[in-house]
Formats: C-alpha cells, sequence, structure tokens
C-alpha cells in the first residue's frame, strides 16, 4: 500500500520576510518583482477596461454623442497601448518573473538587480504615457501609430507616446536579456533544456523575440521624435521621406510582438492541461519545436499587415504564403493540446476551464488569421471591424484566457490561499459569455463594411443591432472582471489554505512550501525527468495506471519554518528604482524644452549617481550567516556577484 | 546523484548576458543602416555622398578605431596575465584611439553641416547623422567603462576573480569595430 507523507499547510507568511514599504522598493526577489508585475499590470489591465467601455457605450447606437472625434482617438490609441504594453507584456513578465526561476529549480534569476531595473523602468514608462492624461491628452495616433498621425501633429501627445514606448523597450530588452541568462545558466543540476517545462520553454522564445524586435521599434519611435523635435526628414513625403519605412519597422517589431503576447500564454496553457488531465503533455517537443518555429517564422510575416499599402504583387504573394505557414506550427499546438486531454482524467477547475476555453477561442482567431493571409481577401478586410474581431479573438481569447489560467492555477502558490473555484466558475462563464457576445459580432459588422476607428456611424447601415450587443457583451465582460477582483481579494483574506501542493502538479514549483520561500529551495533540486515532480511522487504499476509512491520530494521548506535554512541571498538595492526615476525625469524634461534643460540635467544627475552607485554598492551584506559564502567575498560591484550568490548556495546544497 | 548534469554548459552568466545584448545592438545597427541605404540617393537638392565624402579621411580614422580593438585585445591579454601596468596602458590607449576616432567624427561633422548638410536638409541627411550619430554615441559609451575601467585599475587592481569587467568591455568594443567596418563600407565606399 503506497501512502505519502503529506505536508501539513503551512500558513501563508508574508511574501518576504523584509515586508513594508521599502521593502518592496528595494527588492530584488524575483517573486515580490513578479507579484509587483503582476499587480501593476492589472490596474492598467482596468484603466484599459474602462477606455474601452467608453468606447463601446459610445458605438452602442448609432449618431453616439458620449464622446467626441478627438477624444475618441486617444481612447482607442490608450486602449491599444495599455493592452499591449501596460497589461498583456508586463503580466507574462509577472508570471516569467515569478515562476520562471522556480521551475527551473534556481534561487533567482542570474541578474536580480537588473531585474529590480526592469520593473521600476516599467512602471515608470507605463505612468508616464498615462499622465499624458493630466498633460494635454492621451496619445491619438493609434497604438501603431503610422506617420504622418504620429509625425505631424503639433500637440506633443505623440511625443509622450513615442517616448514612453522607449522607455517600456528598455525594461523589456533587460528583461530579456536577463532572462535568456537565466535560462541558459541558471538551471538546477539534470535540468536539462528538454526537461524544461513548456511554460519556460515558451519565456526562452520570447526573450529572444523582444532581443530581436525592440531594436528595431527602437530605431523608429527614435526617427519620429527626431522627426517630431529636430526637424529630421524620416517620415516627411514631401522631400523623400517614406512614411512606409514606419510600418516596415514598426511591424518587424509588432508582428514579432504579436507572438511575444501570445506564447506566454500558451506556455501556461501547457502546463495547466496536462496537470488537470493527469497526463503528460502530448508531444513534448512538437510542442517546444512548434514554439521555436513561431519565433522564427514570426520574422517573416510583417507585411501581411500592410497588403493595402501597394507591396507589389511579389511581395504580397511571398508574405500571403509565409502568413500560411505559421498556421502549421499553431496547429501543431493546438492539436498536442488536445491529444493531451484526449483519454485524459480530467477535472474541470477554473484554470483548466480557462485553458480549454483559451484553446477554443484561440483556434477561432487562429482561422480567421488564416483569412489575412489571402491577400484579395484582406484586402477587403483591411482596417474594418473583422481585424477588431480576428486579434481580439487571439489577444482576449487567447492571451486574456492564458493569463487567467495562470491566476487561477498558481495563485495559491503565489498568495497560500486559493481562489475560490464556485466563484472563478461564475468568472470563468460570465467572461466567456461576455467575451463572445463582444466580439463575435465584430466579425459580420466587418464583413458588413464597418471601418475600425470612426467615432461614430449613421443609422440605417446596418450596424445597429450586432453594435448594441457588442456593447452588451462588453459590459458583461467588465461584470466578470469585478467578480475576479472580488475573489481575488476575498480568496486573499480568508481562502482555502494551499498547502505546496494543491492541483498534484508535475512541476518543481509545487515542490516548495506555498509561498515559497524568499530562497526557494531549502535544497536544490535534482532533475531526472520532464515533470520530474511527478514522477517522483508516482510510479505506474503493469497497466501503465499511475501509482503513488511512498516518498517525500516536497523540498524542506515546504514543512519546517523558513528560519531553519540559512541561505545566502543578494541584498535589497534602492539604486534600480533611482535609475528608473531618473530616467524618466530626463523624459519629462526633454517634453518641455527649453525650460526642461533643468530637469533633464536633474535627469542625467540621477542616473549618474544610481548607476555609480549601483556599480560601486556593497551586495555582500548576507541575510542571514551561512557556511558557503566564500565564492563572493572579494567583488566590489558588478551582478556577477549576484550571480554567484546564488550559485554558490546551489552548489553547497548538493 | 548521477544524473547531476553541468546544466549551464560552461557558459559564463555575464559573457552570455553581453552576447545577447549585442545580438540586439545588430538589429539596432541593421535597421539604421537599412534606413540609410533606403534614403541614400533622397537629397532633396542638398548635397548628396559623392561630393561630401572625404574618403581618404575617414578612412584614417577608421584605421584608428581598428587599431583601437588591437590594443583592446592587448588590454585583455594583459589582464588574463594579471599585469596591471600593461592593463592601464592598453586601456587608456584603446580610450585614447576611441576619443581621436570621435574627434575626427566631429570634425567630419562640422565640414558636413558647413558644406550645406545637415539633420533636417534631407532624408539622406537626417539618416546619415543617425546612423553615424548613433555609433559615435556608442563609441563615447565605450570610452567612458574604458576610463571607469582604468581608474578602477589605479585605484583597486582588476584581478581575474573580481569579476568579467575587461572581458566584457572588450565584447563590447569589438563589436561597435566592427560595426564601423560595415558602415564604412556600406554608408561611404559605395556611395562614392
Amino acid at each position: 500500500m503506497a501512502t505519502i507523507v503529506e505536508a501539513p499547510p503551512v500558513a501563508p507568511a508574508a511574501p518576504s520576510s523584509r515586508g513594508g514599504l521599502w521593502g518592496w522598493l528595494t527588492s530584488v526577489d524575483h517573486k515580490k518583482i513578479g507579484i509587483m508585475y503582476g499587480i501593476s499590470a492589472f490596474v492598467f489591465f482596468v484603466l484599459g477596461g474602462i477606455e474601452a467601455l467608453v468606447i463601446r457605450w459610445q458605438l452602442a447606437v448609432p449618431d453616439g454623442t458620449l464622446v467626441n472625434e478627438e477624444v475618441y482617438n486617444q481612447l482607442f490609441t490608450m486602449h491599444g497601448t495599455t493592452m499591449v504594453f501596460l497589461f498583456v507584456m508586463p503580466v507574462s513578465a509577472a508570471f516569467g518573473n515569478y515562476f520562471m526561476p522556480i521551475m527551473i529549480g534556481a534561487r533567482d534569476v542570474a541578474f536580480p538587480r537588473m531585474n529590480a531595473l526592469s520593473f521600476w523602468i516599467f512602471i515608470s514608462g507605463g505612468i508616464f504615457i498615462s499622465s499624458s492624461f493630466f498633460l494635454g491628452g492621451f496619445p491619438d495616433g493609434a497604438w501603431v501609430g503610422y506617420s504622418p498621425l504620429s509625425t505631424q501633429s503639433e500637440v506633443i501627445r505623440m511625443d509622450f507616446w513615442a517616448i514612453g514606448l522607449l522607455i517600456l523597450g528598455v525594461a523589456s530588452l533587460l528583461g530579456a536579456v536577463n532572462f535568456i541568462t537565466t535560462i541558459f545558466t541558471m538551471r538546477a543540476p539534470g535540468m536539462t533544456l528538454f526537461r524544461m517545462p513548456v511554460f519556460v520553454w515558451m519565456q526562452l522564445v520570447v526573450a529572444f523575440l523582444l532581443a530581436f524586435s525592440l531594436p528595431l521599434v527602437t530605431v523608429g519611435l527614435f526617427q519620429v521624435i527626431l522627426d517630431r523635435n529636430f526637424g529630421t526628414l524620416f517620415y516627411d513625403a514631401a522631400t523623400g521621406g517614406d512614411p512606409i519605412l514606419w510600418q516596415h519597422l514598426f511591424w518587424l517589431f509588432g508582428h514579432p510582438e504579436v507572438y511575444i503576447l501570445i506564447l506566454p500564454a500558451m506556455g501556461i496553457v501547457s502546463e495547466v492541461l496536462p496537470t488537470f488531465s493527469r497526463k503528460p503533455l502530448f508531444g513534448y517537443q512538437f510542442v517546444v519545436f512548434a514554439g521555436a518555429a513561431i519565433g522564427f517564422l514570426g520574422f517573416g510575416v510583417w507585411a501581411h499587415h500592410m497588403f493595402t499599402s501597394g507591396l507589389g504583387p511579389v511581395a504580397e504573394t511571398a508574405f500571403g504564403l509565409m502568413t500560411m505557414t505559421i498556421a502549421v506550427p499553431t496547429g501543431i499546438k493546438i492539436f498536442n493540446w488536445v491529444g493531451t486531454m484526449w483519454g485524459g482524467n480530467i477535472s474541470f477547475t477554473t484554470p483548466m476551464l480557462f485553458s480549454v476555453g483559451f484553446v477554443a477561442m484561440f483556434t477561432i482567431g487562429g482561422l480567421s488569421g488564416v483569412t489575412h493571409s489571402i491577400v484579395p481577401a484582406d484586402t477587403q478586410q483591411h482596417d474594418s471591424y473583422y481585424v477588431v474581431a480576428h486579434f481580439h479573438y487571439v489577444l482576449f481569447g487567447g492571451a486574456v484566457f492564458g493569463v487567467f489560467a495562470g491566476v487561477y492555477y498558481w495563485f495559491g502558490k503565489v498568495f497560500g490561499r486559493m481562489l475560490d473555484e464556485t466563484i472563478g466558475k461564475w468568472h470563468y462563464w460570465l467572461m466567456f459569455i461576455g467575451f463572445n457576445l463582444t466580439f463575435a459580432p465584430m466579425h459580420f459588422l466587418g464583413l458588413n463594411g464597418m471601418p475600425r476607428r470612426i467615432a461614430t456611424y449613421g443609422d440605417g447601415l446596418g450596424w445597429n443591432y450586432w453594435n448594441f450587443m457588442a456593447t452588451v457583451g462588453s459590459f458583461v465582460i467588465a461584470l466578470s472582471i469585478l467578480v475576479f477582483l472580488y475573489n481575488a481579494v476575498r480568496s486573499y483574506r480568508s481562502g482555502e489554505l494551499a498547502g505546496p501542493d494543491p492541483w498534484d502538479g508535475r512541476t518543481l514549483e509545487w515542490t516548495t512550501s506555498s509561498p515559497p520561500a524568499d530562497y526557494n529551495f531549502a535544497e536544490v533540486p535534482v532533475v531526472e525527468a520532464i515533470d520530474d515532480f511527478w514522477y517522483k511522487k508516482y510510479g505506474e504499476d503493469e497497466d501503465h495506471l499511475p501509482v503513488r509512491l511512498d516518498t517525500n520530494p516536497l523540498d524542506p521548506s515546504a514543512s519546517a519554518p523558513q528560519e531553519e535554512f540559512h541561505v545566502h541571498l543578494p541584498s535589497p538595492s534602492y539604486y534600480p528604482i533611482l535609475l528608473a526615476v531618473g530616467i524618466v525625469t530626463l523624459a519629462y524634461g526633454f517634453l518641455w524644452l527649453p525650460v526642461g534643460y533643468l530637469v533633464m540635467a536633474a535627469g542625467l544627475g540621477i542616473m549618474l549617481w544610481a548607476i555609480f552607485g549601483w556599480a560601486m554598492e556593497d551586495i555582500d551584506h548576507p541575510m542571514g550567516d551561512n557556511g558557503h559564502g566564500e565564492g563572493h567575498a572579494d567583488d566590489g560591484g558588478g551582478d556577477d556577484a549576484e550571480a554567484e550568490l546564488v550559485g554558490t548556495s546551489s552548489e553547497g546544497a548538493e | 546523484m548521477a544524473v547531476a548534469h553541468t546544466t549551464s554548459g560552461g557558459l559564463d552568466i555575464r559573457k552570455t548576458a553581453m552576447w545577447s545584448f549585442l545580438a540586439s545592438e545588430l538589429m539596432f545597427f541593421g535597421a539604421l543602416i537599412s534606413t540609410f541605404l533606403l534614403y541614400r540617393g533622397r537629397t532633396n537638392g542638398g548635397p548628396d555622398a559623392e561630393e561630401l565624402f572625404d574618403i581618404p579621411f575617414t578612412s584614417v580614422s577608421s584605421f584608428v578605431l581598428l587599431m583601437s580593438s588591437l590594443t583592446m585585445v592587448l588590454a585583455h591579454n594583459a589582464w588574463e596575465r594579471n599585469d596591471q601596468r600593461q592593463l592601464r596602458l592598453w586601456l587608456l590607449s584603446t580610450a585614447g584611439l576611441g576619443l581621436v576616432f570621435l574627434g575626427g567624427q566631429f570634425y567630419e561633422f562640422s565640414t558636413f553641416v558647413h558644406e550645406g548638410l545637415k539633420l533636417d536638409t534631407s532624408p539622406f541627411g537626417s539618416s546619415f547623422y543617425m546612423l553615424t550619430g548613433f555609433h559615435g554615441a556608442h563609441v563615447a559609451v565605450g570610452v567612458l567603462m574604458l576610463s571607469a575601467m582604468s581608474i578602477l585599475s589605479f585605484r583597486v587592481g582588476l584581478t581575474k576573480s573580481r569579476g568579467m569587467n575587461v572581458e566584457l568591455v572588450a565584447l563590447y568594443w569589438h563589436f561597435v569595430d566592427i560595426v564601423w567596418i560595415v558602415i564604412f563600407t556600406v554608408v561611404y565606399l559605395l556611395q562614392v
């Protein structure tokens, strides 16, 4: 008879022993940074959602009068910018930060202070863009910022947009470098690349996509800023400049960006489906290689956003074919997810519901995406509500459903208490119905000729009914988000205790306490298989059915108080937040030259102070004493010392 | 445990980070060079490449920058031998050669402006100044890092155990040099 020593659920402690506001502001702990990413992303999600609700209210009936055209332009610009750059990207950074290191058996990322810097630059950039509301109005050139809308308007709104995106780009680039380095160099013993959870693989692909695509839009954004402020002629058609160049640079970034948004959600779903089907992921290597293939092909399809800009038949054919090709790896993934569920012992928990919803909704969005690869059809659909329907099916039905699958799956791990399942199912069904009610009609509206980005429409065009239904749907979505927020607050306070392994999970994060100790693992795990934790819990009988083994593969920290283990961790640092403040001060100064030169000088001063302090900082203050501090004693500064700290302690635990 | 593979594959943490950053930089300069190639003939009535470029002069400053890669290698070699005197000498020579290059660029820019090519003269001018300007900024950052290294070397000595700093600066510096070889070929030699 197989019995198992179950660790009693430990009441959740504060996520870190160093609490308080100062503790959060100076934290370099990847888990705290992940939580901060997640919460700020949700704040921006609510802001972007309110913008969407105003848009839908305006469009509910013909000749809407809630807002005028000027405000409407600002609303859809900021809705897109906020949802893409300030919600989906940071929320996947949140999951990546919190779980990627734990899933590969590391105690932190490779460069903890740089990780904090990424977050603080992200939040400064987000506040910078959003603050335009109080300083002359939101940007109004659409989230794609096509020239001349971005370059020839006199007000500073699009400066806010361009500079804000530059700042956010720095944050993402630092994060990408950090993640690539962490995944390549910090894996636990035995955690070979092809034993990594698919979520980690997808984070790796995303990091490469960011590293290779961000610099392209950076160049474009600099050109917009130079055109607007220094009289350069990059996008001035009258003197030989070419606005189409912006479209190329933007979409060379923008299409990989689409995969940057969706791949982390695909990674989450690839973790959730096996757990609740109680089966390994079907075709692990196919899923991994399909993800990598999507990453590669994603750089070769950008011009399908530009089929109506006059590329010529050769380019249009080539990009049309490439776009059809990219459906292949995506299809592979969908079949693998279905194959994972096939014959599984499925339990329809809330994360599972969101994952199944993801697969279904993403498939619809993927199919309408394939219709865009057919150039003549795309010419009809271009800039119509059909496109809006398509990308909301992949980004809301895909990315957002995936994100909520992750939230319900991992909430207990992060906060120690489970989200309520009953309320969660209410949330899911409301969101599922509201989502389809909002966006499915947009297919019809688009095919009936309704263009996107119009502030209002006339009566008698045949668009009234579905527009009204879409507005009803959007408020159902809003209601579902309220249900979620209620669930989150309620469960955080008094939810059921999670314990280390509430879902009978497969990956390393479930071996740790909930929430994990500051150092994640008291003993660095040694990995022997894909889904290592599962195979340490279960063997097989002669019919290949899982049989629980008489072992306790949990990390020792899961059943003992944190203080019993002394693991050396990097010290907190306030230089990351200081550097971010310097950068954003510099950016604000730039907007109000010449007075702003003073502000810019202040910003530069703060930056220099932060960089100098960073380089010289003595990061060798052990949090508690420990037996293995020798590997880093002589370093005066620099991130490798931090990395060594983590590396050294893992050696000590082997 | 028998399965305790080395999972890092022997990669150095800081070098992995620097290489991925440089890969990103490659795309940055790729986009800048592409912009220049698109706009090279769009002079908007202003001077064109053939009227402006002084190939012998730019060849000399390119040679200076290439030699700085040699001194950087010598600095790296001295660092590996833990020879602080030689290290300082070659770090400062590299920074000095970088400054000479920047001086040449400053002279070149002021000459071009004098001859009628400004940022706002033509798309050709905008893209030329943006590309070479960003390259110059990268050289300037490199000079700052080299100077910081030299100061550290005077103050505390840069031993091998003191992190990867010299090697990282060297990677960056060589990258900036290689980019210049491409710029010199594509922007200067192929346009006249």
